[in-house]
Parts: structure tokens; sequence; C-alpha cells
């Protein structure tokens, strides 16, 4: 593992995320690597290691944890967050650092491209004529293959 | 009983054999299943680019069940967990709820609270019971060796769902394979995740992760996977092929939904469950099941 280079810490970054759902535990810690041991990425790929994420935030290095590519590798899995005995909602957190990371412009294309087919036809896999096809030879009932109501819940396209 | 049927995005279009094969089970125990037209995404995969947007997606679709006056049966562990964990936050009147109701005014919309959430197999656990699920078994499944896969999302996070199963000893769907005779093989990564929502991130990451469980299963001496869940699916079904040839294994195990191993216990035939449309073929496996 890499050492924690402090020079460029943020000690606002500490209260920004206490004040944010899924920041709130996070200076419980007290790194007994419960998580990491539980987790399924650092198994195969010990880049990532959500004890490290959590330490680094704590220290302030706001730029770095915010621009990293690793963040994007916690699959939500939850199994770091039942376990922890300090209650720290590990899975929400790593959840508001991938939220914060989008609005400083950061998020992997194939994340950015689901949102954008969401918000535009409301689904993640639109259906065509086709789909409809397949359905109705067993039997299946036919889904809409347009959706309006997106427009209506989220007015002007964000970034 | 009648439930308001949330089927997600990944059903209707990649995983037509566990919408059959769930409408057949219910079907057959008296379940209505409603269909609502205008069900969107849950928002789940959104959760991590746009928490909020992804909270007004499932909170317009409990308003729609909330129209018919139902509770939502869901088949897809990543919906029930999305929608479950938007009815909790908005269960009780406040700021939270205000918020979103001031999104939803945008269509026409407000959530007023009390849509239960659930996922098939609880519904079957919780309200038919096994013992009217037994009574409808013709066929008796003692020859299959099934590895059940939990994934995350059906128990997790524990705090959203009443204390429905233990996520560090599941045995829910376990007890539903059982009761068609069918064996339960334990293995060693029982609880790992699939590792799908990385798959539009980093491919080698979540293939490895999907790889590992198959070591495991394969090890064990299962001969066929049992999931609830589409998008575990597309890791171990939809994949299978890409993960053998990435890493030079060699599984051919058949991945069946709880709904399609119920099914044949039911003695509903290949096509009515699906069981042609299953990526990793389950013919020579489950020959023997039919004339
Ligand atoms: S399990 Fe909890 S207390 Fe232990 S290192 Fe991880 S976050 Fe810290
Ligand atoms: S939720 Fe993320 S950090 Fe926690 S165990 Fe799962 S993948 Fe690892
Ligand atoms: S969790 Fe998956 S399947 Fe369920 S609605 Fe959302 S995207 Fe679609
Ligand atoms: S195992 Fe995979 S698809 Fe299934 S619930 Fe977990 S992350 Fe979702």
């Amino acid at each position: 593992m890499d050492k924690i280079n402090l020079d460029r810490a943020d000690s606002n970054f500490k209260k920004e995320l206490a004040s944010q759902p899924g920041g709130e535990t996070i200076s419980a810690c007290f790194t007994c690597r419960t998580c990491t041991a539980s987790c399924p990425i650092t198994a195969v790929n010990d880049k990532f290691n959500p004890l490290r994420i959590i330490r680094m935030a704590l220290y302030g290095l706001k730029e770095e944890v915010l621009t990293s590519d690793f963040i994007w590798l916690c699959s939500g899995c939850y199994a770091c967050q039942e376990r922890c005995p300090q209650g720290v909602s590990i899975t929400e957190f790593m959840t508001l650092l991938k939220n914060l990371a989008v609005k400083e412009g950061n998020m992997p294309t194939g994340i950015r491209a689901q949102r954008d087919t969401i918000k535009g036809e409301g689904r993640i896999y639109p259906i065509d004529d086709f789909d409809n096809k397949k359905r109705a030879k067993v039997a299946l009932p036919p889904i809409p293959t347009s959706c309006n109501v997106v427009e209506k819940l989220f007015p002007p396209v964000r970034n | 009983m009648k439930y308001a049927f949330f089927l997600g995005c990944t059903i209707p279009a990649r995983s037509r054999n566990y919408e059959l094969s769930a409408r057949k089970v219910a079907d057959k125990l008296g379940i209505e299943l409603i269909d609502v037209e205008d069900f969107i995404c849950c928002g789940f995969p959104m959760k991590a680019s746009d928490y909020k947007s992804a909270e007004v997606m499932g909170a317009y679709n409990l308003c729609l069940a909330q129209e018919k006056d139902l509770d939502i049966c869901v088949l897809c562990s990543s919906c029930a967990s999305q929608l479950t964990e938007v009815a909790h936050s908005l269960s009780e009147d406040g700021p939270d709820r205000e918020q979103i109701n001031d999104e939803l005014s945008r269509a026409g919309l407000k959530y007023g609270g009390g849509v239960k959430v659930r996922h098939f197999a609880r519904v079957l656990l919780e309200d038919i019971g096994i013992e009217k699920i037994k009574e409808h078994f013709v066929k008796d499944l003692s020859d299959l060796k099934t590895a059940t896969h939990y994934g995350c999302h059906y128990l997790k996070p524990s705090e959203i769902y009443d204390g429905f199963d233990d996520v560090e000893n599941p045995k829910s769907i376990e007890t539903l394979v059982a009761l068609t005779g069918a064996r339960v093989i334990d293995y060693p990564g029982k609880k790992r995740c699939c590792g799908g929502p990385v798959l539009p991130v980093d491919e080698n990451v979540a293939l490895s992760v999907a790889k590992e469980k198959l070591d495991d299963i394969v090890d064990a001496g299962a001969d066929a996977m049992c999931l609830v869940c589409p998008f575990c699916s597309v890791m171990y079904d939809d994949n299978q092929k890409s993960i053998e040839s990435e890493f030079g294994a060699d599984y051919n195990l058949p991945v069946l939904y709880l709904t399609q191993i119920l099914g044949l216990a039911m003695g509903f035939d290949r096509k009515e469950l699906g069981l042609n449309i299953n990526v990793v073929k389950t013919k020579k496996l489950l020959s023997r099941y039919f004339d």
C-alpha cells in the first residue's frame, strides 16, 4: 500500500462529510480492518481498500479521494457495513463519495451512460418493438416502449 | 392475495425465463400479480451518481402502487433494496417526504407512506407458507444438487428489512429449495457479491469476483446454481462463457432461478418455465424430470 501523503490535506473535508447522509459516522472508525477483510473487491484487487479510503477522507485528502478511480470499484454490497463493530455506514459513505465526485465532474463513462439512459428513457434497458415481439411469443404482456414522466420528474438536464 | 408486480428494467429485457416461471408459480399458488404499465426504473443504478434522483424514481413507483392500494412484489434484489429503502425513509411524515413530494408534484403525485415492498421469495414464505407451497408439488427433485446465491441486496442493508432472514446465516432461499427435495450444497463464498455493479467501471474486476464464486460452487460439487435476482444472472449465466475464456476455466454450470426450481417441482414443462432461454444449457441436467 502506498504511503498516504498529507501535503494536500483539506481540514474542512471531515466536517463537510459529517453533515451529509453516509458521512455522519466515519469518525467512529477505530481501524480494526473488518471492512477490508470482508470486501469482495479487495479480495481480487488490492488497489481497493475501504479502510484506506475512510482514513484518507478523515485526513482531509479531498481531491485525492474525489478524483480517484478506486472509489468507483466499490460494488455497494454492504458486506463491510453489516459487520463494522463501530456502526460506520461504510457502504453509504462510498455512495456519498461517488456522488460528491460526480459533482466535481468525475465519473466513469459507464456510470454516466447508465445515468443518462435512465433519466432519458426511464429504464436502464429501454424496450423496443422487437423485445415486445419476443415477449408476445411466450405470452408475456407488452411493456411501454417510451416513457414521458421522466421529462416531468427531471426537467432540465443537469450535469 | 394481490400485489403490484414491479418487474424493473432487467427482467422484461433480459430475463424472460425468470418472469415466465415466476408468473407460473404465482398463478399456481393463487398469487395475483397486477401489472402496472407506468412503473419506471427503481433508480438503483443511479444511486452512485445521483442519489437524490434515484430516490425520486423510487418514490414515483411507490406512488403508483399507492394509487392502486397495493403492496409491491419484486423479483429483482436491487429493486427490492432500492424501493424498500425509499419506502423506509419516507415512511414518516417529515421534511424528507415533503422534499420528495415537491419533486413528485411535477408529475401530479404525492406519496403518503404505507406501501410495503417485498421480494417474491419473501412473499412465498410470509404470505403463502411452506405447507401450502408443498401441496402443489408433483415431482421430487432429490437428484438435484443446488448451490444457492443470496447476493447482496435481497437482505442488505439489514436495517431496512425488518428482521427478515439473517444476513450472516441466511436460510430463506434454501428453505424454499429444500421443499422440492433438491439438495442444497454448502460452499465457502456463499455470501459473496457477484461483482455486477462494477461491470460498467472495470470489467476485469467484476468478472474476477464472479469467477471466485463459480470456482467455489463447482469445487463443492453442486450441479446448478439457484438465484433470486436477474442481475446476478447476468454475471453467472450471461457472462459465464466470458469468464471461462478470460480465465481459462470450464464450468458449464446451469444457473436456475428459484422460481424455475419451484416450477419444476410443480410439474410445469421446460418452455413454460423458460428453461430453454437460460444461457448455460439446462437440458441435460434436467432431462430426468421431463418425459
Ligand atoms: S470495520 Fe468499521 S471500525 Fe473497522 S476499520 Fe472498517 S470502518 Fe473502521
Ligand atoms: S460495500 Fe464496497 S467497500 Fe464495502 S465490502 Fe462491498 S465492495 Fe467493499
Ligand atoms: S434495480 Fe435494476 S432492474 Fe431493478 S429497476 Fe432498477 S435497474 Fe431496473
Ligand atoms: S450479487 Fe450482484 S446483482 Fe446480486 S444483489 Fe449483489 S450486487 Fe446485486
